[in-house]
């Protein structure tokens, strides 16, 4: 990837030909930029913004896609275990969520992305109704923290749950091809057999050297236990683990690991948002969108959602509080996250997407 | 016009301020993928005909080629700063989320910086419409064009200001976001604009750099003749751009407001100051799209955030409430509303002109603060 990565880099080098010509053409296009005229012809020739076509597609699971999505130009890889923010088009209005591409990331290529159509998901369903080859999609650089460190640790635990595979799947399947002298093992969740999207794949690398995988049906075999854990990874407490599934996995997981003394060693994603509480006594106070010079009644849930329900369209993300697209400065008041953490700092920046009012607050947005 | 006051009960104000919620609520929740293709429609003919119109300048040698090179480049300059950049601006698409729609990242093919001209547009000339002394927009800062401004020599001059202002309109839109007129009379300090200064500098430079520098030397042993057809088809859009926004709040019937009547306004109150204070043009489609659909002024004024290509949509309906409370609805073809405005302005060059008619437009209301 390195190597790749340079070579894409030397064609863009400041005083070369194709630079000194690209500098030419944004000035004679200003203000809009060569991107704007670009998008017209084809808009995948952009060279600012990253966008992706979908070049292949199929329905492994009953609710769910994967879209092999080839990027442009300005696409610069990404590490195993990050996410990319993808913007759909739905009637006429841009949504945008987070999805960690599940491929190796020594082919970026051409990106992955397993998406699990959620009742009432926006962007899930459209792309599982919806998407199409030749479809084009917006991206974002690849983000966020949850990632294979490097030097690459001695043993690896991966643990996922439904949809939350993509990260955890992309670390293996990146490890797989770099030859990782170290013992791996993934532990997968799903309801049922029929809900396991890479059943054949999984397969394959479970006959790979090092490589361990146990594929639970919660259906039939119970939820997370110890047990299921030891029995594909008894050395887990020395290893270095990797979690990612719904909120009762990751709760038993984090619980064991506490109990076990080895909260360190195990990194997490969350990937369905977390559920906001703040109690019915607590509702009722007002928030105040200063800019816009909206006042609503806060009913309890994220600041986000109150605030497009009011009409305003704030910018965001993935919804989730990973990815920092809706930080807002909250000008006063007391809000609280999603960990249950409440703050009356002023002038703080906030997450709106995480974040519910107690009481009155003020929000410069 | 006269008679308001007889006519509108403060609870008749507010009845109607509430149909013209009524009908912004049911266009925002139509908003969808036609007002998303329509937009992106226009940005390809403006693009397509931007790009011509440099293409027809190789060609400048041949006199029909540079005119239909400076027409198509007019129309590309009339398109981008009219129904898309002015729309864009306002907020029209943020709905959206494309950051390409987006109000905040938007920059027009104008040098006047997009920054600046919101704000003294979008904030100062939309929300203070029309109140003398407040809406910088009345006169522009350097014309006399209602009777409540005081009459001063200087003013002898109002038309050539204006035949000046039209020729050099952009740059007239840029100094008055500088609230130059203001500087010059003492009333603000040059240093207290250090960031517009800025912006305005970056922003002539390219501006001037590709219309006068750039593309005119691509064009090699023709670059005078570049030169010159994109000095005109500057001088195109900034005729057309000031014919337009003159008509749509300085024709003689339309009304202007002091800061005291206009105090503690209520949102009914404020949509009414909107309709009396602008005047629409009449014309067909095409029309309407090259002037950026403010030929639909008393909409846009209304609804400032709704993309402009309802504007024609829901006119009939707000005519109709008009008449139903009894208000005018001021309208009139662009040579009419034209003839009209520079008359006002020879008028106004002269003292007197009558003093400033009694206020036809509030309603009952307490007035004891403003007699104050």
């Amino acid at each position: 990837m390195a190597m790749r990565t340079a070579v894409r880099r030397a064609a863009t080098r400041p005083g070369s030909l194709p630079a000194s010509l690209a500098s030419l053409a944004e000035k004679l296009l200003t203000p809009h930029g060569v991107d704007r005229y670009l998008e017209l012809v084809d808009p995948m020739l952009v060279r600012r913004e990253i966008r992706g076509e979908v070049v292949a597609l199929r329905r492994p699971t009953r609710d769910s896609v994967t879209l092999t999505v080839r990027p442009s130009r300005a696409w610069r890889g990404f590490a195993a275990g990050q996410f990319v923010r993808v913007t759909v088009d739905i009637d006429g209005v841009r949504r945008t969520r987070c999805y960690s591409p599940a491929g190796s990331a020594h082919r970026d290529g051409e990106l992955e992305f397993t998406v699990k159509a959620h009742e009432g998901g926006l962007v899930s369903r459209q792309l599982h109704e919806h998407g199409h080859v030749g479809m084009v999609l917006g991206l974002s650089p690849a983000d966020g923290t949850f990632a294979l460190p490097e030097p690459r640790p001695d043993s690896i635990v991966l643990i996922a749950g439904g949809s939350g595979i993509t990260p955890v799947l992309s670390m293996l399947r990146t490890l797989v091809d770099e030859r990782y002298p170290g013992e791996v093992s993934l532990l997968y969740y799903a309801r049922t057999p029929a809900d396991v999207p890479y059943a054949e794949e999984l397969d394959a690398l479970a006959a790979r050297r090092g490589v361990r995988i146990h594929v639970r049906h919660t259906a039939s075999d119970g939820r997370f236990t110890a047990e299921h854990l030891r029995r594909v990874a008894p050395w887990f407490a020395r290893a270095t683990t990797f979690l990612c599934g719904p909120p009762p996995l990751m709760e038993a997981v984090r619980a064991l690991y506490a109990d076990a003394g080895i909260s360190e060693r195990l990194h997490t994603e969350e990937f369905v948002p977390p559920v906001l509480t703040v109690g019915a006594a607590e509702t009722g106070g007002r928030i105040r969108f200063a800019r816009s010079g909206v006042d609503v009644v806060s009913d309890g849930r994220p600041l986000l959602e109150q605030a497009e329900d009011a009409g305003l369209s704030p910018e965001h993300g993935c919804r989730m509080g990973i990815c920092f697209s809706c930080t807002q400065r909250k000008v006063s008041g007391v809000v609280r996250t999603a960990s249950g953490e409440e703050s009356a700092e002023d002038d703080e920046e906030i997450q709106l997407c995480v974040t519910a009012a107690v009481g009155d607050v003020e929000i410069d947005c | 016009m006269t008679g308001l006051q007889d006519r509108l009960t403060p609870e008749q104000v507010e009845e109607f301020g509430r149909e013209m919620d009524e009908l912004r609520r049911r266009v925002v929740a139509d908003l969808g993928a036609d007002d998303v293709e329509y937009i992106q429609n226009v940005i390809k003919t403006q693009r397509g005909l931007e790009v011509t119109g440099r293409a027809l300048m190789y060609a400048g040698f041949f006199p029909p080629a540079w005119l239909a090179g400076v027409g198509a480049l007019s129309l590309a300059k009339i398109l981008d700063n009219m129904e898309i950049g002015h729309n864009v601006m306002h907020g029209q698409y943020d709905w959206t989320r494309d950051p390409a729609l987006s109000s905040q990242r938007f920059e027009w093919d104008n040098v006047a910086p997009a920054e600046n001209w919101r704000h003294s547009h979008n904030y100062i000339h939309h929300t203070y419409t029309n109140i003398v002394d407040k809406d910088r927009d009345v006169g522009y800062g350097i014309l006399r064009i209602d009777p409540a401004q005081q009459w001063h020599p200087y003013y002898l001059g109002n038309p050539v200001y204006a035949t000046l202002l039209a020729i050099f309109f952009q740059w007239g839109v840029m100094l008055h976001d500088l609230e130059v007129d203001r500087v010059v009379k003492g009333e603000r300090k040059w240093s207290e604009f250090g960031e517009e200064r800025r912006r305005i500098g970056r922003k002539m430079g390219r501006q001037i750099g590709k219309d006068y520098v750039l593309f005119p030397l691509l064009t090699g042993p023709l670059a005078p003749l570049t030169f010159a057809g994109n000095a005109a088809a500057n001088l195109a859009r900034n005729l057309w751009a000031f014919g337009i926004i003159f008509c749509g709040h300085f024709p003689a019937d339309v009304e202007s407001f002091s800061e005291e009547e206009t105090e503690q306004e209520t949102r009914g109150q404020w949509y009414l100051r909107q309709i009396l204070g602008s005047a629409n043009i009449t014309g067909g489609p095409l029309f309407h799209i090259l002037s950026g659909n403010l030929s639909h002024q008393i909409e846009h004024h209304l609804f400032p955030d709704i993309p402009a290509r309802r504007y024609p949509q829901i006119a009939g309906e707000v005519r109709a409430i008009c008449e139903k409370y009894g208000l005018p609805y001021h309208t009139g073809p662009l040579h009419k509303q034209l003839w009209s405005v520079a008359k006002k302005i020879v008028k106004f060059a002269l003292p007197g002109s009558g003093d400033r008619e009694p206020e036809p437009v509030t309603v009952e209301r307490d007035r004891t603060p403003a007699a104050a």
